[in-house]
């Protein structure tokens, strides 16, 4: 009997296809990476084995620079308006509540926080600004802000982060802390940068074993 | 996709056996091209998920006004850590003694070890670490002194204000060692 005669095929496939959904990808993610903005404060974090991701949203972030000066910013804008307004009421700043709201972060004293906000927003830069007193327990404004963001977001959760930089020296950061602790602020968070768990630690041990870790 | 043809060879041919050139295909092997795209996509995807901020969580104890309300810590469990600038690291078991013989000196890389050491000394629930860092030290020395704690499974810490006794040690301590730096 015959057999029906299979007709040879080429192997080569055709990448075309191949090629175009390789390239689709590569610009999307190209397109949906989010650049890390140009950061008006320039700040290096120190690294941790913490693995939990910091939040993004509802925070409340310290930022301490090299020389200790201290800022603050916020990302809920209605947040920062009840903020702006108390402050016009309490202690007649006469701010701008459209610029206080945009503002991206707040690096100075209330007696210069409406000139602060005559800055256009690219011109503010960390290092010419004079960044928030907190030297002082007795004029600690760091806390009389920390009190504001407390009843802005009265109820609500607020993640509270402080970022540091490695080379600023420990009084700006107790300072800090004092502040936190004047609120009531028992629990914050630090941004730091990953670092993998030493092999041959405890830690690691025990992330071998496959425990959970608590932070 | 040019190509010279090298094969014939001999210069000019004239007459009926005069080759005549192959048509080449015009398609282009792209499978180098899909490599290529796919090396891209995993590059971006890695470089990116890589530079996430983590956030160390770090809870505060309430002030405690009264003496009686502050937390108490047996003598022998105790080790406090003392952090001096240019990453100098210094500790004591227990309680200073009068003539701070007990004051020793290490630094970042073997301060894991005397945690350790001490860890294996005593009983779990004895074991109290007080961190106390001093005017000169970093941000970055502290927060590299809290991991060691995450790292070293230490449960039980507490970042205290340095003494001036201490503070003084330290600066002694440092201005000797910077005197004497073999070590």
């Amino acid at each position: 009997m015959g057999r029906a005669k299979l007709p040879r095929k080429s192997t080569n496939i055709d990448m075309t296809a191949m090629c175009d959904v390789a390239f689709l990808l590569l610009s999307f993610f190209i397109l949906t990476t989010k650049f890390k903005p140009a950061e008006a404060i320039a700040v290096t974090t120190p690294s941790s084995v913490a693995a939990k991701v910091a939040e993004t949203k509802d925070i409340v972030l310290i930022t301490i620079d090299k020389d200790g000066k201290v800022f603050i910013s916020m990302d809920d804008e209605s947040k920062k308006e009840v903020i702006a307004n108390t402050l016009n009421t309490t202690k007649n700043l006469n701010l701008d509540v459209q610029k206080f709201k945009k503002a991206g972060f707040f690096g100075a004293p209330f007696s210069g926080l409406s000139a602060f906000l005559a800055i256009p927003e690219e011109g503010r830069k960390g290092n010419a600004l004079p960044g928030i007193p907190c030297k002082d327990s007795s004029n600690n404004e760091v806390s009389t802000w920390m009190g504001l963001v407390l009843s802005a977001y009265a109820g609500q959760k607020a993640n509270i982060q402080l970022k540091g930089d490695n080379a600023s020296k420990y009084p700006a950061f107790k300072n800090v802390i004092d502040a936190f602790k004047k609120n009531d602020i028992l629990k914050f968070q630090m941004i730091t940068n990953p670092e993998s768990v030493p092999v041959g630690t405890e830690l690691w041990k025990s992330a071998m074993k496959g425990e959970k870790r608590t932070e | 996709m040019a190509e010279m043809d090298t094969s014939s060879g001999g210069g000019h041919k004239k007459g009926p056996g005069v080759k005549k050139s192959k048509k080449l295909s015009t398609r282009v092997d792209l499978t180098p091209m899909v490599d290529l795209g796919f090396l891209l996509i995993t590059f971006f995807i890695f470089t990116t998920t890589m530079s996430q901020p983590t956030a160390m969580k770090l809870y505060l104890p309430k002030d405690a006004d009264k003496p009686e309300d502050q937390n108490k810590a047996k003598e022998s469990g105790v080790i406090t850590i003392l952090l001096g600038k240019d990453d100098n690291v210094f500790y004591y078991e227990g309680q200073l003694d009068n003539s701070a013989s007990n004051f020793k000196s290490t630094t970042f890389k073997e301060i894991r070890n005397v945690i350790l050491d001490k860890k294996a000394r005593t009983p779990e629930k004895d074991l109290v670490v007080v961190l106390k860092p001093s005017e000169e030290c970093t941000y970055r020395n502290v927060v590299d002194i809290l991991d060691e704690m995450a790292i070293n499974v230490c449960k039980r810490y507490a970042l205290v204000d340095i003494s001036a006794v201490e503070s003084q040690l330290v600066k002694v301590s440092e201005a000797a060692g910077a005197a004497a730096p073999a070590k």
